[in-house]
């Protein structure tokens, strides 16, 4: 009995490890891979992106060979990308100058929103933020058309504000911040109203505070959602000089294989440090977006 | 006495609401201006046949679009891809959450790394994604040496599969973590009592758990088919514009329309799909609502 525990555990375990290599094994692979020179990466790689390549001087391997690890560890492509080609972190400056904002103001209005829905619900206001729900579940194919359209008229087309703006407003903060001010005990806010504070001391003294990890695991998640964005940019901003890195780097792919994967590594530096970090409020945040009723 | 009761509680109310609409203001303006008032004027634009002369010709366009062989494949590849994908990431993502339940070592660095796909940018692994199944990739190489013929990934049929593989890599932790959750909320006794009377493990699963996690079952369904809805992102990634056959979705057929800038095509797609995903959401809602019930998750 004893015996067969231990060998279903220990089968358990083999399968959770084998799935863990598989989840792993990409970003692993582009980690290892951009510590690769030129050569390296033409040698093995270089059949794949041959066609796409402008002159073939450099030797170019005949078979694809998957390497794990590179011959010789080189931080010449990084240098490249840090040093040579400011292309790549102007981009990723765009990418900044995006998503930055966005958190902030989604964030910061949803938290007003979010007070109202939790203390003033009234039949016009569950209305509103069933709304709200069905505007968050809606794919980009619809939202981007009303978004083209303002962008339009504002004049502001081609500029990062045609992304700021709809994302400032955009309804997932506000959901997931009332479903966690709602949990906040009625008791606690009586209290404070008996001792006199005001709406604007419950909101700062009681509610902000309650909601911190809350916050913080939203803040993670709306980052990540605007870090990875292609569909909007590549609409609302047409212009390659003013799109995020999430963008261009499918286009780098083609060119330079061997910076590409240094770019790519960059890249996920920011929310993988905001992972590291908060992964304990954005495991907390998640359990707590189970349900889309309140 | 009475009355003024009432008018005093009558005035406490409406200054409530008005306090409620204050801070509500923000990002209900922002949301009436960016998506509300910008989403009637597509309806309108929908409905005439064009801009300039604005003649109202309400169904035309739809009618129009229905005829569409590109807005119709693009339809149906995207709902193909979400009936293969959303049934895989729902019982996928069980399994992982079943699997760390049972207690094996080293289950929270398990968690960290099945979650961790979703901190990672999509653009930043389809490099590796693109050796892995070229032609001449790595995935053809090894199935060479176990004599299977080599496929062609991205420029086939399959391309379908390969997009599949990432939007599970990319989603499965999230649907996995709402799964844990889940579990966790199942009362212990429940379980306890089962193992008294002798229940084993399989019949504890399909009997007792399941049950508890059919609300979390029919959220992740949701929730996964909203995420499919938006794989173009990696389809586009991988593929670029003129992808291959099944992987031509509905945000492709979108980005064409913008290009050619035609405001009546663009404005009966937008009223097109969301006038589908309204119904589909509110069929799931109902679904939830009758069979969610029993059990409060």
């Amino acid at each position: 009995m004893r015996q067969g525990r231990i060998i279903g555990r220990t089968v358990l375990f083999l399968l959770a490890a084998v799935f863990a290599i598989g989840f792993l094994m990409p970003t692993v692979l582009t980690v290892t891979n951009s510590f690769m020179t030129q050569s390296e990466i033409d040698a093995n790689y270089g059949m794949i992106f041959e066609s796409a390549r402008p002159g073939g001087t450099t030797y170019v391997g005949d078979s694809v060979n998957l390497k794990f690890i590179p011959d010789r560890v080189s931080f010449s492509q990084y240098e490249t990308v840090l040093f040579r080609s400011p292309e790549y972190l102007l981009k990723f400056w765009n990418s900044i100058r995006l998503v930055i904002p966005i958190v902030i103001l989604q964030v910061g209005i949803a938290s007003f929103a979010a007070y109202s829905f939790t203390r003033y619900q009234g039949k016009l206001k569950n209305v509103l933020f069933f709304f709200y729900i069905i505007l968050m579940l809606m794919p980009y194919q619809v939202t981007v058309v009303p978004n083209f359209i303002v962008a339009d008229w504002l004049g502001i087309l081609n500029t990062r504000w045609a992304i700021i703006f709809p994302g400032a407003f955009a309804p997932f903060s506000v959901f997931l911040l009332t479903k966690f001010m709602r949990r906040i005990p009625a008791s606690l806010i009586e209290a404070a109203k008996l001792d006199g504070a005001n709406e604007w001391q419950v909101f700062t003294k009681i509610c902000l505070p309650q909601c911190r990890s809350a916050l913080y695991s939203i803040a993670i998640l709306v980052f990540i959602d605007y870090w990875n964005m292609v569909e909007l940019p590549i609409i609302l901003l047409p212009d390659a000089d003013t799109q995020p890195l999430s963008v261009y780097l499918a286009t780098i792919n083609a060119g330079e294989v061997g910076i590409a994967f240094a770019v790519a590594v960059i890249y996920m530096i920011p929310p993988l440090l905001l992972f590291l970090h908060g992964e304990e409020a954005l495991v907390e945040g998640i359990m707590h977006s189970g349900s889309v009723k309140g | 006495m009475k009355l003024k009761e009432f008018i005093k509680r009558r005035s406490v109310r409406s200054r409530d609401s008005i306090n409620g609409w204050i801070w509500l203001a923000p990002s209900f303006i922002g949301v009436a201006v960016f998506y509300m008032v910008p989403f009637f004027v597509i309806v309108y634009y929908s409905m005439i046949d064009n801009p300039i002369q604005g003649n109202f010709v309400f169904l035309d366009n739809f009618v129009a679009l229905l005829q569409n062989r590109a807005f119709t494949t693009a339809a149906v590849n995207t709902l193909r891809f979400s009936l293969i994908a959303v049934p895989l990431a729902v019982i996928l993502a069980l399994a992982l959450a079943l699997l760390l339940e049972a207690r094996i070592p080293l289950k929270s660095h398990f968690r960290t790394f099945f979650l961790s796909p979703l901190m990672v940018p999509v653009a930043s692994i389809v490099l590796i994604w693109q050796v892995l199944f070229h032609f001449d990739g790595a995935i053809n190489e090894f199935l060479l040496r176990f004599g299977v013929d080599r496929l062609d990934w991205l420029q086939s049929e399959h391309n379908q599969l390969v997009v599949v593989v990432l939007f599970l890599w990319k989603n499965l932790g999230y649907n996995m973590i709402l799964f844990m959750a889940a579990l966790s909320n199942i009362p212990r006794e429940l379980l306890e009592v089962a193992d008294v009377e002798g229940a084993g493990p399989l019949y504890k699963l399909f009997a007792v758990k399941l049950r508890y996690l059919s609300p979390t079952m029919l959220f992740v369904t949701i929730l996964s088919l909203i995420n499919s809805f938006k794989v173009f992102r990696e389809a586009y990634l991988l593929t670029g514009n003129y992808p291959y056959g099944g992987l031509y979705m509905l945000q492709h057929f979108m980005n064409n329309i913008f290009r050619a800038l035609d405001y009546q095509r663009l404005a009966s797609a937008a009223v097109i799909m969301a006038v589908a995903m309204v119904i589909i959401i509110a069929v799931l809602f109902i679904i939830e609502n009758r069979y969610g019930k029993d059990v409060e998750g």
